[in-house]
């Protein structure tokens, strides 16, 4: 193992593909110290990064706070939406730009009582609001397979970061699909885990009845650590789910010989760019080749699912974002000359344009006489798409189809029309309809982007999910594969 | 259903957001083509059931009634605009 500062800033190929269980081991015998593994993360952000604009802030490496935990010594990044005491936690927003965190959320300490070493805090949409990460007051993150694609959002700089492997982990945050999506646009692995499972105190809120903390790393194994680490009830979070966590990485080297996999018929439509259907489906026959049985299931209405979450995550946002008023915390316009206008310009400068926009479309689904024909008929569309899901898996233990109907678009594609950037959603914003966990797994690419394969399971059925994708990751290489902006700055360093 | 100008200016109003009049005609537009897909939310299969506010089905925990936080106060304000003696500064209220 190198130990020379030259080396150090190399961070060779080794080391920064290393799974996490590889990095203890490495750690436990003494081969580097956390110190070590710090420092060459680092190094590589500090060279890295500026190509990206994945990080919005940078921290001081502490000392691991436990030697012993199961995530003592690994770096890592938080999605800008984390609170960690005395650290900028901005949400992607100008609102927040200067804004300290006072208070650590449960996340924050669950990580740091388990020893992982904050690095950075991620790029991200502006509260959590877009699928390109153009939507950052920080600016847009490069995709590192590709300069002029979009990374996805809106976990752009977590899933970013790891696929350059600035970081073995990063965490996110997935409404609609913010950590699969980006997961799939990078070629890394993302879980949103079921509603409830980790808790939401300390995470800043977009839509709270969706809004659920995640992880994404390079592997399903990885996912697995980091996530046995985060999750659990937390009385802080009102709902949080009080039942245990199981040991996600036992569970990982299970058979799936016999595992029923549901293909939603309605997912390989038109809308589905065929390359992509051709990826994903050549993921499907790797499960089955590992024994797994494929049924067909119906999962209609997606189109339903998109309109009702357009309608009831902005009505969420726009009660939630009601607290930034320029008064407490955050921006404040400059010489306000009365209240009123104190807070329409402090909000109206303070946030950017796509989340205003929310904000509107909220203020009005929620206004008298439009609550009943938005608001209510959409929640009644969350009830058909959650039946539809409940009748699926009657069926099947699992579902697998695709993450997005194509892979990583370009950047400024979509940003003239929104409605036509929410498409994009369409497989992701079921699962988060019905509080179901979902996984985006590396399954290939298109014209050198990445392709996602997803994973949906029953409530709580992480394990299961996990031990799925790990078995896929046993027979295929996806995930080990690294983008040569990444792989020739490790080699670059290493000479230098 | 789409958005007049007039309701636009209503719910900015009620959502305290200035919208400048140059954005107001792209923004009318673009929240009309978010509210036409809504349209498909007048199904028929969706008059008979229960709308579902919560993706689990749960209620509420409760919990004791008894205080659990600790006074932040001076760590709280360190993060406001302004403030004077522990208090946040707003314009001027009442003539």
């Amino acid at each position: 193992m190198p130990t020379s500062d030259t080396q150090h800033r190399g961070g060779d190929a080794a080391l920064i593909n290393a799974s996490i269980a590889e990095l203890r081991d490495g750690l436990m015998t003494g081969e580097y110290t956390a110190a070590d593994l710090a420092a060459v993360f680092a190094q590589r952000i500090e060279t890295i990064d500026p190509s990206l604009n994945s990080l919005v802030s940078r921290v001081e490496p502490a000392e691991p706070a436990s030697a012993a935990g199961r995530l003592a010594g690994i770096p890592y990044v938080h999605k800008d939406i984390f609170c960690a005491k005395g650290t900028r936690t901005t949400c992607g927003s100008r609102m927040l730009a200067d804004w300290v965190a006072p208070y650590d959320s449960t996340v924050h300490e669950r990580l740091t009582e388990s020893g992982a070493v904050l690095l950075g805090k991620a790029n991200m949409d502006e509260f959590a609001m877009g699928s390109s990460n153009e939507n950052s007051h920080f600016g847009a993150v490069a995709n590192p397979w590709d300069a002029n694609a979009v990374p996805g959002g809106s976990s752009g700089g977590s899933a970013a970061a790891v696929a350059a492997r600035l970081v073995p982990f990063a965490t996110g945050t997935d409404t609609g699909g913010s950590i699969r999506q980006p997961a799939a646009f990078c070629g890394v692995t993302g879980i949103k885990p079921t509603y409830g499972r980790v808790s939401r105190y300390g995470m800043i809120a977009y839509a709270s009845s969706f809004d659920q903390g995640g992880v994404i790393a390079k592997s399903a194994a990885d996912c697995a650590l980091v996530l046995g680490e985060m999750a659990g009830f937390d009385e802080r979070d009102s709902t949080s789910a009080d039942r245990p966590v199981p040991d996600y990485v036992a569970g990982l080297d299970e058979s799936i010989s016999g595992l029923r996999v549901g293909i939603p018929k309605q997912w390989f439509s038109d809308a589905l760019d065929p390359a992509v259907g051709d990826a994903v489906s050549a993921a499907i026959d790797e499960l089955r080749a590992a024994g797994a049985e494929t049924v067909e299931i119906d999962l209609p209405d997606a189109d339903i699912a998109l309109a009702a979450y357009y309608l009831l995550a902005p009505a969420e946002a726009s009660s939630n974002l009601s607290r930034f008023d320029g008064v407490r915390f955050g921006y404040r316009c400059e010489d306000p000359k009365d209240l009123q206008d104190l807070y329409e310009r402090t909000r109206s400068e303070g946030f950017g344009s796509e989340v205003k926009r929310r904000i509107l479309v909220g203020t009005y689904a929620l206004s008298a006489g439009y609550y009943d024909a938005f608001y209510r008929r959409a929640q009644k569309a969350r009830r058909l798409v959650t039946d539809h899901f409940q009748r699926a898996f009657e069926q099947c233990d699992v579902i697998a189809g695709p993450v997005t109907p194509t892979p990583a678009f370009d950047r400024g594609a979509h940003s003239a029309d929104p409605a036509k950037m929410y498409l994009e959603d369409i497989f992701t914003i079921p699962v988060n309809l019905a509080g179901l966990p979902g996984m985006s797994v590396p399954a290939g690419f298109v014209e050198g982007r990445p392709v996602g394969l997803q994973l949906i399971g029953r409530h709580f059925d992480e394990a299961r999910l996990l031990n799925v994708a790990h078995q896929y990751q046993q027979r295929v290489d996806w995930h080990e594969r690294m983008p040569s902006m990444a792989a020739d700055s490790a080699n670059d360093n290493r000479e230098g | 259903m789409s958005l007049t100008n007039d309701q636009l200016q209503t719910v900015a109003h009620l959502a305290r957001i200035a919208v400048e009049p140059e954005w107001t005609e792209a923004l009318r537009s673009d929240i009309n083509g978010i509210l036409d897909q809504a349209s498909r939310l007048d199904d028929p299969r969706l008059n008979e059931l229960e709308p579902m506010a919560h993706p689990l089905d749960q209620v509420q925990r409760l919990r004791p009634d008894s205080v659990t936080e600790t006074d932040q106060r001076e760590t709280l304000m360190e993060g406001a605009p302004a403030q004077e003696q522990g208090l946040f500064l707003v314009p001027k209220v009442i003539e």
